[in-house]
């Protein structure tokens, strides 16, 4: 064999293992972001118990009171209530991009939803601050305008491209036969979208909307601007709280790196990193169940 | 009957939401740059930031984004290629493939701001980098990761299979194939992949706040990589939330007028390539 031959061969036996090295990285990362978090925010239990870090609301770092049940309930509220809003729309939305919009609209709308994703989250939570606050102040009649609702209004159009982008997905790959046969049994396009289109791409759909919610309950910038940056138990949707996300990057920046304080915070980050990998196994199993069924 | 009205009604609403969704982005985009394009002067654009004192400008961070975000993209380009090469032409469907496939799709899911305290566990303290430009580009190259490794891979599928035969059947090795035929090939879906990823990482700030930090140098442009590393998207927040400027308001709408309007300059790019290399 000539040398030219045998370095090639050589190179070509090396490049495999470079190559898995590289995806084997994603791995590596993952593996050490549950490490390092768990690390640093399961201390936060050598002081505090967990009974009073996920069911006490007082949250009071000076006097060692570490409850952050207010933050947990914050993001469970904004998050359910932006899918609410933002979940039916954005399905609509692909239901039209997908399936009705004539080629010029779709034109448009395409780019408009990658621009949606691309809006900086602090744009949007400026736009929030400078606009949507005093606007939700002035409309409701209430004193401020900083809150659960504001942050919500704001999260369900940030959620859209989210939503929208999966969902077209799954509609566009709903047999086109399927809903052929539906028009000639004679069947209106609605009826054919709500009887044929919708539970065939219900997979896909309830995965957009899972998707769209951790992109929700993660989001800080934004609702960080919008939701007032109080640490005590929502009792008003007009009234300002906390969520997870908001209060780390309220507090991060004066907190000892190690200190109870500070772990409590990386705990909150330990929640919220859970919270989005057993959202990603949800997926993964109505993906498969899907699958087999099909 | 009732079937035919239905319809009617289904239809009008679709239409009413396709509109619904183009008139929120509008009035985002545009109120935007209303309020935002009268400040933009080449003093603010390229001006050096005050603490204390009205008329600072935002030139240090718009060098510090385009310096992090050319950075980031060094570091996880090149890795993402090589993840999707694996992915799409070596990998078969065994433990080690499916792991790595769920690590990828979670990564993508992990808010950001739990990736910025982790970058400031490991970039910022394990490493000693301090609030830098070098800690802010590696953190942000984290979660430029995953989107970069699916757009990719999306780009090398499909390149046509009776290619890759062909080399082979020349006599070429595998790796050969790979770098002379399927990614040459490939490399307009990655550029349009990379613009993709480039406009959203453009925007990010929970990552870089404790990555990059919210102060800049004293010199600019400054390629020191140790230097502070405050972005535009960081300091609107910065000054909003605790800026100390009198004129903080003027800023923000500078600062939101030119982050969209470079997002809208990246799109734009993005549909170009999506449009040539589509037709091509």
């Amino acid at each position: 064999m000539k040398q030219h031959d045998i370095n090639r061969l050589r190179t070509d036996k090396w490049a495999k293992y470079v190559l898995l090295a590289c995806a084997a990285f994603l791995t590596i990362i993952i593996l050490a972001l549950i490490v390092f978090m768990g690390q640093q925010g399961l201390q936060t239990f050598l002081d505090v118990s967990p009974l009073e870090f996920f069911f006490s609301a007082d949250w009071n770092p000076d006097n060692g009171k570490f409850g952050a049940f207010s933050f947990i309930a914050g993001s469970i509220l904004v998050t359910v209530f932006s899918i609410l809003v933002g979940g039916p729309i954005g399905i609509l939305g692909a239901i039209f991009i997908a399936k009705l919009a004539p080629k010029w609209m779709r034109n448009i709308l395409q780019p408009a939803v990658n621009l949606y994703m691309a809006i900086p989250s602090v744009v949007y939570g400026y736009i929030g601050l400078t606009v949507v606050v005093p606007a939700v102040r002035d409309f409701f009649d209430v004193p401020i305008g900083f809150g659960v609702f504001t942050a919500s209004l704001i999260l369900s159009i940030m959620i859209l491209p989210t939503v929208i982008s999966i969902s077209n997905d799954a509609l566009l790959s709903v047999p086109k036969m399927l809903e052929e046969g539906s028009v000639a049994l004679g069947a209106t396009y609605w009826q054919t979208i709500w009887n044929i289109v919708l539970p065939a791409a219900r997979p896909g759909i309830v995965t957009a909307v899972i998707l769209g919610m951790a992109r929700a309950i993660g989001e800080t910038m934004a609702v960080q601007m919008v939701i007032g940056n109080s640490p005590r138990l929502v009792d008003s949707l007009f009234a300002p709280t906390s969520t997870l996300p908001s209060e780390i990057v309220v507090e991060m920046g004066n907190t000892p790196f190690g200190s109870t304080w500070g772990n409590s915070l990386f705990m909150m980050a330990l929640v919220l990193l859970l919270i989005s990998l057993l959202m990603i196994f949800v997926v993964r199993k109505i993906s498969s169940n899907a699958e087999v069924r099909a | 009957m009732n079937a035919k009205l239905y319809d009617k009604m289904a239809k009008a609403l679709l239409w009413g939401i396709g509109f619904l969704l183009i008139i929120i982005l509008a009035a985002f985009l545009g109120y935007t740059l209303y309020k935002g394009l009268p400040v933009l002067s080449f003093k603010f654009i390229f001006g050096m930031p005050s603490d204390m004192e009205a008329g600072g400008g935002v030139g240090p961070q718009l060098f510090n984004t385009l310096y992090i975000l050319f950075l980031s993209m060094a570091f996880s380009v090149v890795i993402a290629i090589g993840a999707a090469i694996y992915l799409s032409e070596y990998a078969k469907d065994t433990v080690t493939t499916r792991f790595i496939r769920l690590s990828t799709e979670s990564l993508a899911t992990v808010p950001s701001i739990v990736l910025g305290l982790f970058g400031m566990i490991i970039f910022v303290d394990m490493l000693g980098l301090g609030f830098s430009i070098i800690g802010g580009a590696l953190a942000l190259s984290l979660l430029n990761l995953p989107l970069l490794v699916r757009v990719t891979e999306e780009a090398i599928r499909a390149v046509p299979q009776t290619y890759r035969e062909a080399s082979l059947a020349l006599g070429a090795t595998k790796w050969q194939t790979i770098c002379k035929v399927v990614l040459p090939e490939a490399f307009g879906g990655i550029v349009t992949g990379i613009m993709l990823a480039s406009g959203r990482a453009i925007g990010e700030s929970a990552i870089l706040i404790f990555t990059a930090g919210t102060t800049v140098s004293r010199y600019f442009p400054d390629f020191d990589l140790s230097a502070g590393g405050e972005t535009l998207a960081v300091h609107l927040w910065y000054v909003m939330a605790i800026g100390l400027v009198p004129d903080r308001l003027e800023i923000a709408n500078g600062i939101g007028a030119l982050l969209i309007l470079v997002v809208l300059v990246i799109n734009l790019i993005f549909i170009l390539l999506q449009r040539k290399f589509k037709s091509a």
